[in-house]
């Protein structure tokens, strides 16, 4: 009888696949659930204004979150421009046969699959020994935009490769520039992936501790220029957690902190790049 | 004398009469053109002359060349990789293969419209905006007087002068086209290829457009290319029959569009005309 059995094995893969998808769900709510358990407590207003004490054991973590928004900052002001021009290169300027096209690209997925703490032995080397900048919120900066660029670069090319053949058409029969069908139509109508290569990198280098033990290093004092060293709140929590007795709750209360921080900066980057693009694409 | 008809698509005896009035100028001059995508050829030795001022038709079956003759025009044969042109092209007597030839003021000159309407993800009002702002029209009046003129060429500004602002893609196909081919007509140039413009359209649609493009007779030069042999029919002072032979195409007869349709010289335009071949 093939009319029940193909209904039978219809109904097992509908449970089959909403069990997986519950799954997920049910994960992230743990995940959120546990964090929200053990962080909640100490979350209040000193907490993220106040200095840290005792090792991390009291007080706040304001200078942490300073430092954290300051290495994010140097990592995607160095990222944006960069990766965006080589994806405009990889996607617009060389064909997909080129020799150099095929050489950026590997490389890119080397990097790429390059574990972060070689990424941090490197900044050490390079930018705080050679460069001379020492253990610093530039160092780190640098060194997490060293690590983020081949995600941003692939995430961009390929939005950009996204975009239609018609306006490119379009736009090389109506005569523009190269440059102005980049800036007017290309890069508009490949903002969804641009944003989503943004988003990617801000929360990965959100997320790195071992690159930046290297290389920002340890120190929780609120930082008073680009050259200090400065602790980010995923360094912040691995150092409370693994080398801190008693600090598990501020680990957590940090964990909170950095969670609504990534939250809120995807909204910031998703709604100013709505903003943007509703000043130029209407679609 | 009547021999001349069969390759020349201006006959001599009439060039000869309008010389007097109005001189007959050849817009576009092609001499042994060949295109070849990598090593196999699309189509090879063409050679034919496009009056200024006529409506120019090339038909044909699929995959004979067509399209390729006309993106050799603005030479949008650029963007496909492994594309080779070869021959003689000129444009308004200037050769488009020159070496100093710069594409951008070719393209402005020669517009083109592809078989899908391709608006930009921008506004209406951007959408015609951009060409003129990227060739140098600074003056804010002028573009506007520009943009409405264009939008009334394409008889588009009634449809759409309340709602300039809004997204270009939310017109309907038919309105699409016709906004791509006011932004082409923007930037007044002076000849306009369309390739299969109503074949992405609906019949009514389709006859809307092919209204307005009848309309452009005599403001600029046009070359279509068109599967639909009653349009050509309608609206063609010239008509250019391609055709396939080794799995190539080539250009099997031009004439005035009365001379193909009603007294074919070849056998195979005879066939084709009548709807018995391809």
């Amino acid at each position: 009888m093939p009319e029940p059995r193909a209904r039978v094995m219809d109904r097992l893969s509908a449970i089959l696949i909403w069990g997986v998808a519950g799954l997920v769900a049910a994960s992230f709510v743990w995940l959120v659930g546990n964090v929200l358990q053990h962080g909640l407590a100490q979350l209040s207003f000193e907490f993220v204004t106040a200095s840290p004490e005792d090792a991390g054991r009291g007080g706040g973590i304001a200078p942490i979150i300073v430092s954290t928004l300051i290495i994010v900052a140097i990592c995607m002001a160095v990222t944006v421009p960069v990766g965006l021009g080589t994806a405009i290169l990889l996607a617009e300027f060389l064909s997909g046969s080129s020799r150099l096209g095929r050489l950026v690209r590997r490389s890119l997925d080397v990097l790429a699959s390059v574990p972060s703490v070689v990424f941090g032995l490197f900044g050490n080397a390079v930018f705080c020994q050679m460069l001379g900048m020492g253990f610093s919120l530039l160092s780190g900066g640098l060194t997490l935009a060293c690590m983020v660029l081949p995600f941003f670069i692939r995430t961009a090319e390929e939005g950009l490769r996204a975009v239609p053949k018609d306006y490119r058409m379009a736009a090389a029969s109506l005569g523009l520039s190269h440059t102005g069908t980049l800036a007017h139509i290309l890069i508009p109508a490949a903002m969804p992936g641009l944003l989503a290569g943004f988003i990617l990198s801000v929360s990965r280098s959100l997320a790195e501790t071992a690159a930046l033990i290297f290389t920002s290093g340890y120190v929780d004092r609120m930082p008073s220029s680009l050259l200090e060293s400065g602790r980010t709140l995923s360094v912040h929590i691995y150092d409370l957690s693994m080398n801190v007795s008693g600090g598990d709750g501020m680990a957590y209360s940090s964990a909170l902190v950095l969670m609504v921080m990534l939250i809120v900066l995807n909204r910031i980057a998703m709604w100013l790049s709505r903003k943007w693009s509703t000043q130029r694409v209407v679609a | 004398m009547r021999a001349s008809y069969e390759l020349q698509l201006a006959p001599v005896e009439t060039q000869e009469k309008d010389e007097q009035m109005a001189p007959a100028r050849t817009m576009i001059h092609a001499e042994g053109l060949s295109v070849h995508y990598r090593s196999v050829a699309a189509l090879k030795d063409v050679s034919l002359e496009i009056q200024a001022g006529d409506i120019t038709a090339l038909v044909g079956p699929s995959g004979c060349g067509k399209s390729s003759f006309l993106c050799c025009i603005n030479r949008l044969t650029d963007l496909t990789e492994g594309c080779c042109v070869s021959g003689h092209l000129a444009v308004g007597g200037e050769s488009v293969f020159a070496r100093e030839l710069d594409t951008m003021s070719l393209r402005r000159q020669v517009g083109m419209i592809c078989q899908r309407p391709n608006p930009f993800p921008l506004s209406i009002w951007r959408n015609l905006e951009l060409p003129l702002q990227e060739h140098g029209v600074k003056d804010r009046t002028e573009r506007a007087q520009r943009i409405e003129q264009a939008l009334k060429d394409v008889g588009l500004w009634g449809e759409v002068k309340d709602r300039l602002q809004g997204s270009a893609l939310s017109l309907s196909g038919g309105q699409q086209q016709r906004l791509c081919i006011a932004r082409a007509l923007v930037l007044k140039p002076e000849v306009l290829l369309l390739d299969e413009p109503c074949s992405a359209l609906d019949p009514i649609s389709s006859g809307v457009v092919e209204e307005y493009v009848a309309n452009l007779r005599g403001t600029c030069t046009i070359v279509i290319v068109t599967h639909n042999l009653a349009q050509a029919r309608r609206i063609a002072d010239q008509t250019a029959v391609f055709w396939t032979r080794n799995g190539h195409g080539y250009l099997l007869e031009s004439g005035s569009a009365e001379q193909v349709f009603e007294n074919p010289q070849n056998p195979l335009t005879a066939a084709y005309v009548k709807g018995l071949r391809g």
